[in-house]
């Protein structure tokens, strides 16, 4: 009898709970690709995760209802691990759109599942700028950062201040090319020369023969086109050999949050670099900065995962606008309306893929004028949104009439 | 400037000394996975993950108890050998009898849980550590700059080798040691407690393997994916010298240093699979390994 009771009490609460009035419901999966084991953890990794949660919670989805879940997984660096899963999360687990995405091979490979199945990819963590150029697709966000502005910000910095040859260290495969191909433009534009370079494997630990190389080739900057940990080993075995007193000096072209905290401000200080995404930059980026520590065991957030948290901000603004979300039309409607959120203030998304908004060139403090945990920059110049990437009609890509 | 094959000779000096640096990490952790080879018959996969461990017990004992790193070269492999001699009393010593393969599949397990529990809580940013003070700063050698530690580094990894070749086989100790592992029932029979023998082979094994972390953690950044990155090609090393061969794989281990140093100047995208190249071309002319013997 109770048993039946029960029963009937629980079939009843089904019932009710179906009866709420449901307005539009729509349900999106979200699958957060990512290194989540190799040299590009620290930058994406489960931070990345709680990242795009703090987006669904901050635009209230629920309320609105939307109705969002998560999937991850780590890619290994590798592309036909990367493209694998992609496929599987497409055809089998329903998921819509796919974030984050460090590594530029991985990123590539992706991007070609996603426009063969038609979902979405809303990249933070990859860098080349081929995925906005030759293989740009309507089906492609690329949100942060870019190796052309990357390279146009703090190459052309170096320059200014004199460093006319360089020789680069360059990661072995799309991401460390890409790089090398863009800023070896801006190093030639400006009257500068290139006086070689070597192809480092990824990932390296020992950078020492690599920079024994550069150091005889006499060029005046050193660039590293490189990440992750390749960049921390090398700027630390440079300082070791003798590099930067002999007169050389090293630009690195990627250089994350984490990195500087993994090198220490002795070694890393007077660096300049670009980034899309500095914690301390204002009120917003404080306060947003706060919570995400709480949720993260009080890591500092990189450029990539700041980049998870407002690019899913702005794909659930465009499901919400629609109540949908065909493919099609949620990627009109993220062009439509511009972007603006807390950590990279407003911006457009464009044609080809890219999203523009400023992006900074900071130099590394001195452990004398940090003033506490993470307080490593100092900012040199603000390059504005329309200036900060490769103008559309400089992009090769075919989307682009 | 003078050049031999087209390399001129400050840069291929240069390359090579970096090579030997690179042969001593080489050497030592190969030493460490030939003596728990040959003596035990055990692959130890989790080689790599300890030697990470050795390079956390350095960094551990600085932050923690502020013990400096000549404290930690000493501390480091003690520790980390016996938490080794933990495992093989608990887990290891149960397979003796198995197909060499169980040994393998259970250290390759152990591996990934250690360098998982590591990667969880420290990151793999990595986690800088100083050298001491006495062995900062660097001479010029005329073909490059050598930082003084480096050189430390080949200095300490000849010793001990050469100390632990010298122990195995030519010492009383040793000979016990390799009686115990050709016939274990003879030689318990002469009242030698074999079992704990074999443990604390495996523990100084381990030890080694802990000592290069901490002679390895001023020069690479302390990291949980140190070991991962370097046990491959320390399998390879152990591969070309002969399984077991304790001189085979410190020679081998040296002059694979070499031979990767100079593909480095040479077609530096190679500098990764070098020594697999090697492996394979010495498995096929001499399947025991150069210094291996016939089975």
């Amino acid at each position: 009898m109770l048993k039946r009771v029960l029963m009937a009490a629980t079939a009843a609460t089904a019932l009710l709970g179906a009866a709420v009035p449901a307005f539009a419901d729509v349900s999106v999966k979200i699958g957060v690709l990512n290194d989540r084991s190799g040299p590009y953890l620290d930058i994406s990794g489960e931070p990345s995760v709680n990242a795009a949660r703090m987006a669904v919670e901050d635009f209230g989805a629920e309320k609105k209802g939307i109705h969002v879940s998560f999937v991850t997984a780590d890619h290994q660096n590798k592309p036909d691990t990367g493209s694998n899963i992609a496929r599987q999360w497409f055809d089998q687990d329903g998921v819509d759109v796919i974030v984050d995405v460090p590594n530029s091979g991985v990123a590539l490979a992706v991007a070609k599942v996603t426009r063969e199945k038609n979902r979405i990819f809303m990249n933070s963590g990859a860098g080349t700028s081929v995925l906005t150029g030759e293989q740009c697709s309507p089906n492609t966000v690329h949100w942060t950062y870019d190796t052309y502005a990357l390279a146009k910000s703090t190459a052309t910095s170096i320059l200014k201040e004199g460093g006319k040859s360089w020789y680069f260290l360059t990661a072995d495969y799309a991401f460390g090319h890409a790089l090398q191909a863009d800023a070896t433009k801006f190093v030639k534009a400006a009257g500068g020369t290139v006086t070689g370079s070597v192809d480092t494997p990824f990932p390296s630990s020992d950078f020492s023969s690599f920079l024994l190389q550069a150091q005889g080739s006499g060029a005046q900057v050193i660039g590293l086109a490189n990440a992750g940990s390749d960049t921390v080993n090398s700027i630390k075995q440079a300082a070791e050999f003798g590099v930067v007193s002999g007169g050389q000096r090293l630009a690195g072209l990627l250089v994350f949050i984490t990195d500087v905290h993994a090198l220490g401000l002795q070694v890393a200080q007077g660096l300049n670099l670009t980034t899309a995404f500095y914690w301390d930059r204002d009120d917003g980026t404080r306060a947003w900065t706060r919570r995400y520590e709480a949720v993260n065991d009080g890591k500092v957030p990189t450029m990539d995962q700041a980049g998870v948290y407002a690019s899913v901000l702005h794909y659930l603004k465009a499901v919400d606008a629609l109540k949908g979300k065909d493919t099609a039309a949620v990627m009109a409607k993220m062009r439509e309306i511009p972007t603006d959120d807390p950590l990279f203030g407003h911006g457009q998304l464009r044609i080809d893929g890219r999203v523009t908004h400023d992006m900074y060139l900071y130099q590394v403090k001195t452990p004398a004028e940090s003033k506490g945990k993470y307080d490593y920059y100092k900012l040199l110049q603000t390059i504005p949104a329309a200036e900060a990437f490769r103008p559309l009609a400089e992009d090769n890509c075919p989307l682009v009439k | 400037m003078h050049t031999i094959l087209g390399i001129p000779t400050q840069v291929l000096f240069g390359q090579l000394t970096l090579g030997l640096i690179n042969g001593a990490f080489y050497a030592l952790l190969s030493l460490g996975l030939a003596v728990i080879f040959g003596l035990l018959n055990i692959v130890n996969f989790s080689h790599g993950a300890l030697y990470m461990m050795g390079a956390f017990a350095g960094y551990l004992l600085l932050n923690l108890l502020g013990v400096n790193y000549w404290g930690a070269l000493v501390l480091g492999p003690v520790i980390v050998g016996a938490f080794g001699m933990v495992l093989e009393r608990l887990m290891i010593s149960r397979l003796y009898r198995l197909d060499p393969i169980y040994g393998l599949l259970l250290t390759f397990g152990l591996a990934l849980i250690i360098q998982g529990l590591f990667r969880n809580a420290y990151g793999v940013s990595g986690l800088p550590y100083a050298a001491p003070p006495q062995l900062t700063g660097a001479v010029n050698l005329g073909f490059m700059v050598l930082p003084i530690y480096r050189g430390w580094v080949i200095v300490a990894s000849l010793t001990v080798c050469l100390a632990t070749w010298f122990t195995i086989e030519r010492t009383s100790l040793g000979a016990t040691l390799r009686a115990a592992t050709e016939n274990p029932v003879m030689v318990s029979a002469f009242g030698i407690n074999v079992p704990r023998l074999v443990t604390l082979t495996y523990g100084f094994g381990v030890g080694l393997a802990a000592l290069a972390g901490v002679l390895a953690a001023p020069i690479y950044s302390v990291n949980p994916n140190m070991g991962s990155d370097i046990i491959i090609v320390v399998f390879a090393v152990v591969v070309i010298g002969g399984m077991g061969s304790i001189l085979g794989s410190v020679v081998t281990g040296f002059a694979l240093g070499l031979c990767e140093g100079l593909t480095k100047v040479v077609y530096p995208q190679a500098s990764a699979t070098v020594i697999f190249v090697i492996m394979i071309a010495v498995l096929m002319v001499k399947p025991n390994g150069l210094f291996g013997r016939a089975a």
